[in-house]
């Protein structure tokens, strides 16, 4: 009996089968992982897949005509304008990622080495860099607009007394006021500050999880040999954070090249002035779903797009994981 | 027992034929538009509608603006969109038309609509219209009646006097022109109210009869006059987008502002105090017309797929009559071009006046049906001109050569 098929132990439902144990933890299972697993398909799987087959057809708008092959690809890559629009959002795209892991990243790991070494007031701080990442993006948004107006913006009132201040006391003519939103120099750099205004608190307070996660003996360790703050950070912090830098280095390259709901917001659809604020994202939604201005939608080379899009952030994050990752046994 | 399943066989033959006597009755019908801020106005034509179309049961359903293209384009294809549709005209239109009734031979009322509101709704390809024009839109210089009336001006009818007019203003501490270049699409507004004096009211046969192309001096030189009004444009116009502009003019912080007939209903919501009036562009010489720029701005159209297109039609084609113009006049301040609708408001009437001597809105009415459209291609531009970045000759040839991608007059 006690070798035998566990049937006994679980009482016979009522004129019902028995099941194994086995059996019922396979049903718990499935019932567990069903439903997410139908989402997925649905909503991820699915669309990706479409989104593949319409860019190998011709649409008129949003009428499905014969097959196309590659030639939406063709005509974003290699025809006029699209080629244009292709390649100046794509280089936006690559401004926003680098300048975000420089002015975000690199002052987030400043804030949290310092945040790390508990001084007084570390936690009030914590809360205080971490709270614009709690507002709604939209309100981002419209605020800092506001703020950047070059006629009511709090931005340029202030610039506008930094300039006589520098007048006065150096008799230096200044005028530093801008209408930041309104040129194609400044733009694209006022939409990122703004994100890296928003976003800081993020990588911040995963930094600091990865300092506050080394054990404390290391640091011990590490200045009873008679190594300075520097070299701590250097070569104690910085190796075994690389977890946590992996991690930032690849959302926020996620992040930077589906970048779409601040310059929306922001700027606009057509990524103004002059398309200078133009990133992939915004010529996707503009291509596949028009613009009260444009010619027709084209959900062919909208999903051409999309389809471009999603493999080079796809080959390009898993590479960079990878090596992220043997970097980080290397440094340990 | 016989007799008991008799009655009730009755009784469901009478359940069953009230049912369909009730749906007979009760044709519902639904109406998509993107007029959210028209719905109790639109619900009230459709109650008196419905008053003398006992039976017919028609539900008003706004969605959101920006969006309601995107929606109505899928909803379309799908199957699912309303009975009735608004749509707009020239290139958004003809991305829908294949989803569209062609009402041409079905509401006789359009034979009478002026030609070039038809065309706003006419496909190409056929030359059928797919909807019922609805309204059109002009555009026209406002100006704030007590700034002018304070400084002793009066509005200016030719280029010059505009100017000095401007440098008036300006002298005086006001904003002259509230206009800026941040949001894109005013750019184009900017050009279509001042453009149309220096090219002139035969360009846009020119252009589409392939005999001129954009870079013809008629149009750079209409370019290079906007230059001229960069010192009255709001400081740092460059960062002023389409919002600020409009509060600019509505509080009395600027004396005009370039822009659409569509403004005349935001500028009283946004002060019902302003005094003001509209004013076309001004002449190039003393003696010339004042032209505008003019376009269709929509339709309303019977969905291909409706399952009561003769209720959908009937509709349509009251919407078509000129008691529905009359109503759609008086009630949302449109300028309707149902032929015989006056009126009572001296703005709008001023508006259907000056659309006696209108040219079409160029890009939109001429260039918007294929990619990359000619808005587009002169919208990029012309932030990087005001910057001085870029001349209106390159403007016109960088538009000429786009558009010649797909419009064959400019490819030889």
């Amino acid at each position: 009996m006690k070798d035998g098929p566990n049937l006994t132990r679980t009482p016979p439902a009522k004129g019902g089968f028995r099941l194994g144990r086995r059996a019922s933890r396979a049903i718990w299972l499935a019932t567990l992982l069903v439903p997410p697993a139908l989402l997925f398909l649905t909503f991820v799987v699915y669309p990706m897949i479409s989104a593949l087959v319409y860019s190998l057809y011709e649409w008129r708008g949003i009428s499905r005509l014969g097959f196309y092959g590659l030639e939406n690809f063709r005509t974003l890559l290699f025809d006029q304008p699209w080629q244009a629009w292709t390649i100046n959002a794509f280089w936006h795209n690559v401004v926003v990622f680098v300048t975000l892991m420089v002015v975000q990243n690199a002052v987030a790991l400043v804030l949290a080495l310092i945040l790390g070494s508990n001084p007084r007031g570390s936690r009030f701080y914590q809360v205080v860099f971490f709270l614009p990442v709690t507002l709604a993006l939209v309100l981002v948004g419209f605020q800092w607009k506001l703020f950047l107006n070059p006629m009511f913006g709090v931005v340029n009132k202030l610039l506008d007394a930094l300039s006589q201040g520098i007048e006065r006391l150096v008799g230096l003519q200044v005028d530093l006021s801008q209408p930041w939103l309104g040129q194609e120099s400044t733009a694209l750099v006022a939409l990122i500050l703004v994100n890296a205004w928003r976003w800081l608190g993020f990588p911040t307070i995963v930094f600091l999880a990865g300092i506050r996660s080394i054990p404390h003996e290391y640091f011990e360790a590490a200045r009873l040999d008679g190594a300075n703050e520097w070299q701590v950070a250097r070569h104690v912090t910085w190796p075994l954070l690389a977890p946590a830098v992996t991690i930032i280095v690849i959302l926020t390259f996620i992040g930077s090249f589906n970048w779409f709901d601040l310059p929306y917001v922001m700027a606009g659809l057509d990524g103004p002035p002059g398309k200078s604020t133009d990133v992939l994202g915004l010529y996707f939604y503009r291509t596949a779903f028009g613009e009260v201005s444009g010619g027709l939608q084209n959900f062919g080379q909208g999903s051409a797009l999309a389809v471009l899009m999603f493999l080079f952030i796809l080959v390009v994050s898993v590479v960079w994981t990878r090596a992220l990752r043997s970097r980080e046994v290397e440094l340990q | 027992m016989m007799a008991k399943s008799t009655t009730k066989r009755l009784l469901l033959i009478t359940l069953v034929l009230s049912l369909v006597g009730f749906g007979l009755a009760q044709t519902k019908l639904t109406f998509w538009s993107w007029r959210t801020e028209d719905v109790d106005e639109y619900n009230e034509i459709i109650a008196g509608y419905e008053a003398e179309h006992p039976g017919v049961d028609i539900e008003f359903q706004a969605y959101e603006t920006s969006t309601y293209q995107t929606v109505l384009s899928a909803a379309l294809s799908a199957g699912e969109a309303g009975d009735i549709v608004h749509v707009r005209a020239y290139g958004n239109f003809e991305t829908i038309a294949d989803f569209l009734l062609p009402l041409d031979d079905q509401v006789p009322a359009l034979a009478d609509f002026p030609r070039l509101a038809l065309d706003g709704e006419r496909r190409r390809s056929d030359g059928r219209v797919y909807a019922v024009p609805f309204a059109s839109q002009t555009l026209v210089v406002y100006y704030n009646t007590d700034i002018f009336s304070e400084l002793g001006l009066a509005p200016p009818e030719t280029w010059d006097e505009f100017l000095s007019t401007a440098q008036t203003i300006k002298d005086n501490g006001y904003i002259p022109l509230a206009n800026g270049t941040a949001t894109t699409w005013m750019n184009e507004v900017f050009m279509g109210v001042f453009g149309p004096n220096f090219y002139g009211a035969e360009f846009f046969d020119d252009i589409m009869a392939g005999e001129a192309d954009f870079t013809d001096a008629r149009f750079t030189g209409a370019l290079e006059k906007l230059l001229e009004l960069r010192p009255y444009m709001t400081p740092d116009f460059e960062g002023i987008d389409y919002a600020t502009a409009q509060n600019l003019f509505a509080n009395g912080l600027a004396a005009m502002f370039a822009g659409g007939s569509w403004e005349i209903a935001n500028f009283r919501d946004l002060n019902p105090d302003l005094n003001f009036d509209l004013m076309p562009g001004p002449a190039a010489e003393a003696g010339q017309p004042q032209l505008v720029s003019w376009f269709l701005d929509g339709g309303y159209a019977v969905n291909a797929a409706s399952p009561n297109q003769e209720e959908a039609l009937e509709f349509v084609r009251f919407l078509a009559t000129q008691e529905f113009g009359q109503q759609l006049t008086d009630m949302l301040q449109n300028i309707s071009p149902i032929p015989g609708v006056v009126s009572t408001d001296p703005l709008l009437a001023k508006v259907a006046e000056l659309n006696q001597t209108s040219t079409p809105y160029i890009m939109l009415v001429g260039f918007r049906y294929e990619t990359p459209s000619g808005s587009v291609m002169m919208q990029e531009r012309l932030p990087g001109m005001f910057a001085g970045e870029i001349t209106p000759e390159q403007v016109g040839s960088e538009v000429t050569e786009g558009i010649a991608t797909y419009f064959a007059p400019f490819q030889n």
